[in-house]
């Protein structure tokens, strides 16, 4: 084992060499343009995509036909959500997403407000999961699209997609989903799952950063969007653009490998995260867990500590790369909104810890990272006023503190 | 981000970490910040009462290393020195002498802040003491 140890792989993943194996011959000898259709170069690049495309169809369940390359999550989450409400902008005006949604989705959604569109930001439950009732409440006549993440980037909470889709059929509404976080680390399957459209990302499955796709399903119901981009009519006319053959031939592998290794690949996760759970509540008290354990990915893990404040927590385990909810390590300065739309005080925000296990984590990484995590609180605490505070009984939601 | 040596060093070995009595005649205690904003600084001063110097400081911070360390370096410049040259300590030579980024500037004003308040509350206790006849504190001690 030789620090720094790598548990940020909601952030991003180290690519498989397995992968980059795959990919590195369409770098240079078989460097053509999947669009030249009158040459042996050409072919060659389009047969890569074509098996990168049902690898890719093959992990989600769905037809080759019904993947859309792009840039990554983000331009796929843009071009679902833009394209649909521009493709149905007849039908209605009005989207539902969640609080706890990703950047990508949430502004978005944004920006379609400002074009006369109306969403509704459907709050969740203490334990990160939207309430299913108050999802039929919100469908009206004009709602065109519901837009609910897989699994959530933060807290691993896996929201009940098989059922949001199920309402959104009966009600003639159309249903995407951000499935970054969920695609190759737990099945989903876009029939069972009833998803109409999901972005996908390569980086977040042991694949390259700076591809992705878009799940656009053709039949029951056929799915139309308006492409967001405009150009030489690539994928079926819904995102033009050179295709990036490594990239996806990258993202293909990615998807095949998780396919083959999914099961075990989840046992072991999911051994790895409560081995690090039970070290760190068996060291530590008054640490809690945030969100769902039940219905949340195996790979993660998001703690708060009470009592200590995240960015100092990082800065005692500087060998090991998590993320914190506090806003001290956020660009914005604002604790994060996902733990707050939990109900979360922003104490316990500032307490949190993101862990996100992956696929190259050993045992060993994961017992050192629980040891000097319990050495760091304790230090901390002792270190603490609030600790202090707690421990004499004062019952800290109670003081009037002096602040600006 | 990334820290200077100088914060390291307090975050690593932060002097003066506990607390004093704070029932006791000759310590001022100042609590400053809030949980919800992610930095709470709990600063004490021992005062000789003869000589008026403050012959020890400790502190408890909850925050970053930036605001541990501004409270841990307060609690050094603090020692030695009398009540009145105390309050002559200047958020600024905090960031000065850690070499703060703009965004954790806070952290120093919260040190300063804390330092005020641990004289106030001194100075408090010694008005109260003044008169002869000693009267015992009832009020519900509030956390200042």
């Amino acid at each position: 084992m030789k620090p720094p140890i790598y548990l940020d792989n909601h952030a991003t993943t180290r690519m498989d060499p397995r992968v980059l194996d795959a990919m590195l011959p369409y770098f240079t000898e078989h460097f053509g343009n999947a669009a030249s259709r009158n040459h042996a170069f050409g072919w060659e690049a389009e047969k890569a995509v074509d098996t990168a495309r049902k690898q890719i169809a093959d992990l989600i369940g769905c037809t080759p036909r019904e993947i859309i390359f792009t840039s990554g999550a983000t331009e796929s989450d843009n071009l679902a959500i833009k394209g649909v409400a521009e493709m149905y902008a007849e039908k209605g005006n009005h989207i539902i997403t969640a609080a706890t949604e990703h950047k990508a989705v949430l502004d978005t959604c944004k920006k379609l407000e400002k074009h006369g569109y109306r969403v509704t930001y459907l709050p969740v439950q203490g334990d990160g999961l939207i309430d299913l009732d108050m999802l039929r409440e919100s469908i009206t006549d004009k709602t065109i699209l519901v837009t609910i993440m897989y699994a959530n980037n933060e807290i691993g909470v896996i929201q009940p997609v098989a059922e949001i889709g199920k309402i959104c059929r009966e009600r003639g509404v159309l249903f995407h989903t951000d499935g970054v976080q969920a695609i190759g680390k737990v099945p989903v399957d876009v029939n069972k799952d009833n998803i109409d459209i999901m972005s996908i990302t390569g980086h977040k499955l042991y694949g390259p950063k700076g591809v992705g796709a878009l799940y656009v399903r053709r039949k029951n119901p056929r799915v139309q969007i308006t492409a967001q981009m405009d150009g030489g009519g690539h994928e079926r006319g819904m995102r033009s653009g050179t295709l990036n053959v490594p990239g996806i031939v990258g993202l293909g592998e990615a998807c095949a490998i998780a396919q083959r290794e999914l099961p075990e690949e989840m046992k072991r996760m999911a051994y790895l995260r409560d081995r690090l759970k039970d070290k760190l509540e068996a060291g530590l008290d008054e640490v809690y867990i945030n969100g769902s354990m039940e219905h949340r990915l195996p790979q993660n893990l998001n703690m708060s500590f009470l009592y200590v404040e995240g960015e100092s927590l990082l800065m005692g385990i500087n060998d090991v790369a998590v993320s914190s909810g506090s806003a001290c390590t956020s660009a914005t300065l604002e604790p994060s909104y996902v733990l707050k739309a939990l109900g979360l005080g922003d104490d316990l925000a500032h307490s949190s810890i993101r862990f996100g296990i992956g696929r190259f984590n050993t045992v060993e990484e994961i017992d050192y990272v629980a040891d000097k995590l319990v050495d760091v609180v304790r230090k901390l605490r002792d270190l603490s006023p609030l600790y202090e505070m707690a421990k004499e009984g004062i019952d800290l939601s109670k003081v009037e503190w002096v602040h600006d | 981000m990334a820290y200077s040596d100088k914060v390291l060093d307090h975050y690593n070995n932060p002097r003066n970490v506990g607390s004093f009595d704070k029932s006791a005649g000759n310590v001022g205690t100042g609590m400053v910040g809030a949980p919800e904003c992610g930095d709470v600084m709990k600063l004490q001063i021992k005062v000789d009462d003869a000589s008026g110097i403050i012959e020890d400081a400790k502190f408890k911070t909850f925050g970053c290393g930036s605001a541990i360390a501004s409270s841990s370096l307060a609690t050094e410049w603090l020692k030695g020195k009398t009540v009145d040259e105390a309050l002559q300590i200047k958020n600024t030579d905090i960031v000065n002498e850690l070499a703060l980024p703009p965004v954790k500037i806070h952290c120093s004003v919260l040190a300063e802040d804390a330092i005020k308040a641990a004289i106030s509350d001194y100075r408090k206790k010694q008005a109260s003491r003044a008169p002869a006849a000693v009267v015992l504190e009832t009020a519900e001690q509030t956390v200042a």
